[in-house]
């Protein structure tokens, strides 16, 4: 039976290196159907997150159970198997440079079914068309702009209806039209396609207009959670720094230095 | 003193286990591109697509190379045997110098400058671009799809082009020694007919290319999927592809060579 929380994780700890661990014991509930938050300075291990859930990287302690699988034990047959149910977008869209956008979009297809050739023009025209780009099947990836790169990205990572879908970071770098376009069709895509999503982002204010639930992770820890209603009425400072955009506070503007006049005087450097 | 002493041998020792230790993980890696060649060979369009990219994109360098070489050894193997009387067995000097050395370390050596330079950069681009992951996250094993068919077309172009860079450099050789200084024509290809054999040369010739060709693209596709994922890096990768390429052939060669032509 399918339980009601599509991904969980339990007191995940990871680290590249022992002596400093990235993720310091993660506990999250990703429920089936949401579209879920977690948000989070750069360097804080939100992607490593979303790495630990794809099973491209493997936890520490702790368990990472996607679809009732517990990733980290699964072997290698079994985790692409996993993968299938799943699509991803990167944060630059990773598309294969060598294929038209029509052959990137048909990619999973033609690698995972025996469709026949006319079947998948019309899957790719749809999909195509879910991100407004039908018009580019026949264009390179060096023709598109970044946001028209980031919709075939999406076009390609539902090509096969996942049941999960990952955003790395979906709104970087792109100019209001486009970031407003991508933050629609990640809703609308969701509930359409009855997927669950998981947004890995800073872009706060975006990310509010458009989720069911949000995690804030700081130094590899959840330090807030909740909805967006509950995360813009919070008095958290730490919360309240990060969504209002605030230089100082719980997260400081200045790195660790010696003392100012120190500096100045020159002592530091001489 | 002492201490400056065990700091250069740590140094040496150090950097000597590195070198042991990639060696092992790029032998790893090969044992994993023939085991996940199932798609390389399947769907053998795609080993072709690549063959086309590393082969035929080649031919160009190899074959004036091969031309010029060719003709270089005509000029100066003309020089050497006129002066004992025997310009006649010029033919039998250009033939054996380019099937038996010549062309499959040549070739090998521009190959590995043109070709497996583009094979390592290609392949470390498309990890810095995040292309391998996206593969991987689609349940695509990108040493099935990308590597493997890549590393085969290298193996299957290899000998194609030192056969043809031998072909080109004895009609080098031919146009200079007969038609520009006067050979005798019978003389240049009866002789080279007479004194090349096709098991002692030719076919170790061609053993020599294939093991030059796994050579070149084993380590060229191990250094693109190895690249560390900047464009540093994957520049870093290139030239490594490049020299290591450059030295392995070079090796491999005095090895070869001591083995199959031992003068007996």
């Amino acid at each position: 039976m399918a339980t009601q929380n599509l991904v969980e994780l339990r007191n995940v700890v990871f680290a590249y290196d022992k002596a400093r661990p990235v993720l310091k014991g993660i506990d999250m509930a990703i429920p089936r159907g949401r579209v879920v938050a977690i948000m989070g300075g750069s360097g804080c291990g939100k992607t490593t997150t979303m790495r630990l859930i794809g099973g491209q990287l493997k936890a520490s302690s702790g368990e990472v159970i996607v679809d009732g699988e517990s990733v980290s034990r699964l072997d290698e047959r079994a985790l692409y198997a996993l993968r299938r149910r799943m699509g991803m977008l990167f944060q630059f869209g990773a598309l294969f440079t060598d294929m038209s956008v029509f052959d990137n979009v048909a990619f999973q297809m033609r690698e995972h079914t025996d469709l026949p050739q006319a079947l998948i023009n019309d899957l790719v025209m749809m999909k195509l068309n879910a991100v407004g780009l039908r018009g580019a099947a026949e264009l390179m990836p060096s023709e598109l702009s970044g946001g028209m790169a980031r919709r075939v990205a999406l076009a390609r990572a539902i090509a096969l209806d996942p049941l999960l879908m990952m955003y790395d970071e979906p709104f970087a770098g792109l100019d209001p039209i486009s970031l407003g376009v991508i933050g629609q069709l990640i809703r609308k895509l969701n509930d359409a396609l009855g997927a669950t999503s998981i947004i890995v982002t800073h872009d706060v204010q975006e990310s509010l207009q458009i989720v069911d639930y949000i995690y804030f992770v700081s130094e590899g820890r959840i330090v807030a959670e909740g909805s967006p209603a509950e995360i813009r009425a919070s008095r958290d400072p730490w919360v309240h720094q990060f969504v209002w955009a605030e230089a100082d506070g719980p997260v400081p503007f200045q790195f660790p230095s010696p003392p100012y006049a120190q500096d100045l005087l020159g002592a530091a450097h001489a | 003193m002492l201490d400056g002493v065990a700091r250069v041998l740590r140094m040496l020792g150090g950097n000597v286990v590195d070198r042991i230790w990639r060696l092992g993980y790029a032998s790893r890696f090969l044992f994993s591109v023939f085991m996940l060649s199932g798609t390389a060979f399947g769907r053998f369009q795609l080993t072709i697509r690549e063959i086309y990219f590393s082969g035929v994109l080649s031919l160009v360098i190899i074959a004036v190379s091969g031309l010029f070489v060719g003709m270089v050894l005509g000029l100066q193997g003309y020089d050497t045997l006129q002066r004992y009387g025997s310009s006649e067995a010029l033919g039998v000097l250009v033939s054996l110098s380019l099937v038996r050395e010549l062309g499959p370390v040549v070739a090998g050596l521009l190959f590995a400058s043109r070709a497996g330079s583009a094979m390592t950069a290609e392949i470390g681009l498309m990890k810095t671009t995040e292309q391998l992951s996206a593969m991987e996250m689609m349940a695509v094993n990108p040493v099935a799809r990308v590597v493997a068919p890549r590393f085969w077309a290298g193996v299957i172009s290899m000998p194609l082009l030192a056969a043809l860079f031998s072909a080109l450099g004895v009609f080098g050789g031919y146009l200079v020694g007969v038609v520009l200084i006067g050979v005798d024509n019978g003389a240049f290809w009866s002789q080279m007919q007479a004194a090349v054999d096709f098991r002692e040369d030719v076919l170790n010739g061609v053993i020599k290319s294939v093991v030059f060709g796994v050579a070149v693209s084993w380590i060229a596709v191990f250094e693109g999927f190895d690249a560390v994922p900047t464009a540093e890096g994957v520049s870093g990768a290139t030239t490594r592809t490049v020299v290591t390429s450059s030295l392995a052939i070079l090796a491999l060669d005095f090895v070869l060579t001591a083995f199959m032509f031992r003068g007996v």
